[in-house]
C-alpha cells in the first residue's frame, strides 16, 4: 500500500467548471416534489427527520427540566404521561426507523451499487409521501392535546381508559409502517437486481449486507405490527373485547403481537447504524475491515435472531417460566453476532493509522456507548436482574445507550462523512470534532447516572420522585443540556457549509467505494457511464489503480 | 426477428438484443429483462410482507379458537358454507382466467388478454357480491360485533361474547381479504385498458404477470380462510 494521507488525497477534481449535478439539474419546489431522484427523495428525509427530531428531542428536554425536582411541580402528571409517550413516538417511528435507511441509504446504496436509481423509483417517492401523511398525524395529535398511553400502545388501557388521541396517532404509525415496507422492498430489489458488472454479493461494501438486513427486518416485521394496531383501532372503535379481558380478550396477545414487531424494530434501528461504522471504520483506518465476512454475515445472523427473542419484554407479564428461560436463553444469543461486529471492527483499528476525523470519532463513541448498551441488554436478558429493574431508569438507560449512543452516533458519523458527496462541500473539522465531544460527553452524564437511579429503584413514567434520587437526576439534566448544544451545533455549521465550506472533490476521504468514484455531488444518473467493479471490497490499492486507470483512459 | 424475446434481451451477445428505447423501458434500467426481473422480484417480496400481514390475525384467530373453541363452533354454525363453496369456485375460476390472461400477454394476443382480464374482473366483483350479500345477512341477524350485536345465543348464552368475539375476526378477516380484492380490481381496470390499447407482448409482459402473482395470492388467502371460518366446527 502506498503512503497516501488523508490530505493529499488523489483525486481531487481539476476542473473548475461547475458540472451539472443532481442538485442544479433542475429548479423550482415542484421538480424536488415530484422528483424521482433517490438523491434528492434522501434530502427530502433528510429535512423532515431533522424536524421529528427537533420535535422530539424538544419534548425530552421539557421531560428533563421537570425531572430537575423531586416534586411533579412542572407539568401535571398527565402532562408527562404525554410528553413521555409523545417522545417515545415521534422519536421512534418518525425518527430512528427512517433516519438512516431513508436518508443515508437512499442516497448511497444505489450509488455504491453502480446503479442510476433504486428498482422502483416511483415507489421511493411514494414512500416519503406517505410518511408524510403518518408524521402529520403525529403533528396533529401533538397540537389538538396529544396521547398518554406510552409509545407501546399497552391494552386495555389504549382501548378501554384513555380518553386521548389514540386513533390517530395508531393510524399515523400504521400509515408510516408502510413507508418502511415500501423502502425495504426497494432496497432488496435494488440489492439483487441493480448491481453494477463485476460487483458480486461478496465485493459489496458492508454497508449494503446491513442495509439488507435491515430490509428483511423491515419487510417481515413491520405488517405485524400493522394488524396489530388494526386490530387495536377497531377494538377501540367498536368496543370490543379482542384485548380486553373483561370481554374475554387476552391482553398479553396485544403485548406478544407488539413486541413481535418493535423487537425486531430495534435492530431496524441498530443494523443501518452498524453499516454506516463499518463504512467509516474501512475508510479512516484505510483497510480492509477484519473478518469481511464474519461482519457480513453477523447482520443477517442478527435479522434472524431478532425476530426470537421478542418476549423478554414480557417477563413481569405473566408468561410461563419455560418460556421465559427460552427467551431469555435467545437473548443472549444475539449478543454473538453483535460482538463479533465490535470485535472486528477493534481488529481493524488495530495498529492501523487511524485518521481522528469527525466521522471516526462518532465511531469511537459508538462502539464504546453500543457495547455499554450490549452488555446492560444481557443484564436484561437475565430472567433475575429482568424482574429487579424492570420498568426502571436501568431500561431507560440501557435503551438509550443503544438507540442514541448507538443508532444516532452512527447517523452523524454517516452525516459527516457523506455530507462531502451529498453538498459537495466539506463541513467545518474544528467545529465538527467540537460537537462530537459535547455529544459524547453530554450524552454520558445524561444517561449514566440513569443505570445507577435505576438500579437503586427509580421507576421509569413518574413526574416525580423520592428526593434520594435527585443528586442523579440534576446530573442527568446537565447532561441533556450538554447534549442539546452537541446536537444543534452541527445544524449550525452544516447549514453553514452549503455556502462557504470548502469544495470536496471526488474522494475527499480517499476512501474506497463506488461513490467515492463519482463527482461530487453526483450528476443525476450517479454516473455518466455505468462502472465495472474489478476490486474486492475495501481493496485500496487495487480501487486506486482503477480510478487511475478511469481517468487516464 | 422483429421482435426479439425476452430470452434475447437477457442475453445481450445475441445479435437482435439492441432494440433501443423500448417504450416501457425505464431509465434506470439496462434493459427490458433486469427490468422484468426487479418487478417480478418486488411482487415476491410484497407477498411475503402481505404473509406476515395476514399471518398475524391467523396467529390471533388460532389464540381464541384454542381458547373459546365452543364459541368458535357456534360461530362457524353462522356461516353459510353452500355459499362460501360456491363463491370459492368462483374465486378459483378467476385463478384461471388470470392464469390464462399472463399467457395471452406472453403471446402477444391482444384480444384473448383483454377477454381474459375483464372475466377475472368479473368474478371477482361477483365474489365480492356474495360477500356484500353474506355481510348483510349478518347484520340482520344482530352478528355484526360492537353495539350493532344484538344477538344472543339462546341454547348457550354463555358463548354470546365469544361468538361477538368470532364474528369479529370473521369480519376483520374477510374484510381485509375483500379490500386486498378491490384493489386488485381496480389495477385489472387499469391493465384491462392497457391491453386492449396494446402495450403488452412477448417482450413486455411484466405488469400482467406481477398482477397475476397477487391475485393468486390473494386467492391463496381465501382458500385458508374458507375452511377456517365456514367448515370448521
Amino acid at each position: 500500500m502506498t503512503t497516501t494521507t488523508i490530505d493529499d488525497a488523489p483525486f481531487i477534481e481539476p476542473s473548475a467548471t461547475a458540472p451539472r449535478n443532481y442538485l442544479n439539474d433542475e429548479y423550482g419546489v415542484l421538480s424536488w416534489l415530484l422528483t424521482r431522484d433517490h438523491k434528492r427523495i434522501a434530502v427530502l428525509y433528510a429535512i423532515s427527520v431533522t424536524v421529528f427530531f427537533m420535535v422530539g428531542g424538544i419534548i425530552a428536554f421539557m421531560m428533563r427540566l421537570e425531572l430537575l425536582t423531586p416534586e411533579g411541580d412542572l407539568f401535571t402528571s398527565d402532562t408527562y404521561n404525554k410528553l413521555f409517550t409523545l417522545h417515545g413516538i415521534v422519536m421512534i417511528f418518525f425518527f430512528l426507523i427512517p433516519a438512516i435507511p431513508a436518508v443515508l441509504g437512499n442516497f448511497i446504496l444505489p450509488i455504491m451499487l453502480g446503479a442510476k436509481d433504486l428498482a422502483f423509483p416511483k415507489i421511493n417517492l411514494l414512500s416519503w409521501y406517505i410518511y408524510m401523511i403518518g408524521g402529520s398525524f403525529g403533528i396533529y395529535v401533538i397540537i389538538t392535546g396529544g396521547v398518554d398511553t406510552g409509545w407501546t400502545f399497552y391494552t386495555p388501557f389504549s382501548t378501554q381508559y384513555s380518553n386521548t388521541h389514540v386513533f390517530a396517532v395508531t393510524l399515523g404509525a400504521f400509515i408510516t409502517g408502510f413507508s418502511s415496507i415500501l423502502t425495504g422492498l426497494n432496497f432488496l430489489v435494488t440489492i439483487h437486481r441493480m448491481r453494477a458488472p463485476g460487483l458480486t454479493w461478496f465485493r459489496l461494501p458492508l454497508f449494503v449486507w446491513s442495509m439488507y438486513a435491515t430490509s428483511v427486518v423491515i419487510m417481515l416485521a413491520t405488517p405485524v405490527l400493522a394488524i396489530t394496531l388494526v386490530l387495536l383501532m377497531v377494538e377501540r372503535t367498536l368496543h370490543v373485547g379482542i384485548f380486553d379481558p373483561a370481554l374475554g380478550g387476552d391482553p398479553v396477545l396485544y403485548q406478544h403481537m407488539f413486541w413481535f414487531y418493535s423487537h425486531p424494530a430495534v435492530y431496524i434501528m441498530i443494523l443501518p447504524g452498524m453499516a454506516v461504522i463499518s463504512e467509516c471504520v474501512a475508510a479512516f483506518t484505510r483497510k480492509k475491515i477484519f473478518g469481511y465476512k464474519f461482519v457480513a454475515f453477523s447482520s443477517l445472523a442478527i435479522a434472524f435472531l431478532g425476530f426470537l427473542v421478542w418476549a423478554h419484554h414480557l417477563f413481569v407479564a405473566g408468561i410461563s417460566i419455560y418460556s421465559a428461560m427460552v427467551f431469555s436463553f435467545l437473548s443472549m444469543i444475539v449478543a454473538v453476532p453483535s460482538a463479533i461486529k465490535v470485535f472486528n471492527w477493534t481488529a481493524t483499528m488495530y495498529r492501523a493509522s487511524v485518521s481522528w476525523q469527525t466521522p471516526m470519532l462518532y465511531v469511537l463513541g459508538f462502539i464504546g456507548l453500543f457495547t455499554i448498551g450490549g452488555v446492560t441488554g444481557l443484564f436484561l436478558a437475565a430472567l433475575g436482574i429482568d424482574v429487579h429493574v424492570h420498568d426502571s431508569y436501568f431500561v431507560v438507560a440501557h435503551f438509550h445507550y443503544i438507540m442514541v449512543g448507538g443508532t444516532i452516533m452512527a447517523y452523524l458519523a454517516g452525516i459527516h462523512y457523506w455530507w462531502p458527496k451529498i453538498t459537495g462541500r466539506m463541513y467545518p473539522e474544528w467545529w465538527a470534532r467540537l460537537s462530537a465531544l459535547l455529544v459524547f460527553v453530554g450524552f454520558n452524564l445524561t444517561f449514566f447516572p440513569q443505570f445507577l437511579v435505576g438500579y437503586v429503584g427509580m421507576p421509569r413514567r413518574y413526574h416525580a420522585y423520592a428526593p434520594e434520587f435527585q443528586v442523579l437526576n440534576v446530573l442527568s439534566t446537565a447532561g441533556a443540556t450538554i447534549l442539546a448544544a452537541g446536537y444543534l451545533l452541527p445544524m449550525i455549521y452544516l447549514f453553514w457549509s452549503l455556502k462557504f465550506g470548502r469544495k470536496a472533490g471526488t474522494n475527499p476521504w480517499g476512501a474506497v467505494g463506488l461513490e467515492w468514484a463519482t463527482s461530487s455531488p453526483p450528476p443525476k444518473e450517479n454516473f455518466h457511464e455505468t462502472p465495472v467493479v474489478t476490486w474486492e471490497a475495501y481493496d485500496y490499492p487495487a480501487f486506486l489503480k482503477a480510478m487511475r486507470e478511469t481517468q487516464h483512459g | 426477428m422483429a421482435n426479439p424475446t425476452l430470452h434475447d434481451l437477457q442475453h445481450p451477445g445475441s445479435e437482435e438484443a439492441h432494440v433501443p428505447h423500448h417504450p416501457f423501458l425505464q431509465h434506470h434500467f439496462e434493459d427490458l429483462g433486469q427490468q422484468h426481473e426487479a418487478s417480478t422480484l418486488g411482487m415476491w417480496f410484497f407477498v411475503a410482507q402481505e404473509i406476515l400481514f395476514f399471518g398475524g390475525i391467523f396467529a390471533a384467530y388460532t389464540v381464541y379458537r384454542v381458547m373459546y373453541p365452543a364459541a368458535w363452533s357456534a360461530g362457524a354454525h353462522h356461516q353459510n358454507w353452500r355459499i362460501g363453496f360456491a363463491n370459492t369456485i368462483v374465486l378459483i375460476a378467476s385463478s384461471l382466467t388470470m392464469a390464462l390472461a399472463v399467457w395471452g400477454a406472453q403471446g402477444a394476443k391482444r384480444k384473448f388478454t383483454t377477454l381474459m382480464l375483464v372475466l377475472t374482473l368479473f368474478l371477482g366483483m361477483t365474489f365480492i357480491g356474495v360477500k356484500a350479500f353474506e355481510y348483510r345477512e349478518h347484520i340482520h341477524e344482530g352478528l355484526f360485533p360492537g353495539s350493532a350485536f344484538t344477538y344472543v345465543d339462546h341454547e348457550h348464552p354463555e358463548l354470546t361474547r365469544g361468538v361477538e368475539l368470532f364474528m369479529l375476526f370473521y369480519f376483520i378477516m374477510t374484510g381485509l381479504h375483500a379490500l386486498h380484492m378491490i384493489i386488485g380490481a381496480g389495477l385489472l381496470i387499469w391493465f384491462i385498458r392497457r391491453s386492449w390499447r396494446g402495450d403488452f407482448g412477448e417482450e413486455y409482459y411484466s405488469p400482467v404477470e406481477i398482477m397475476g402473482l397477487y391475485w393468486h395470492f390473494v386467492d391463496i388467502v381465501w382458500i385458508f380462510l374458507f375452511p377456517l371460518l365456514y367448515l370448521i366446527h
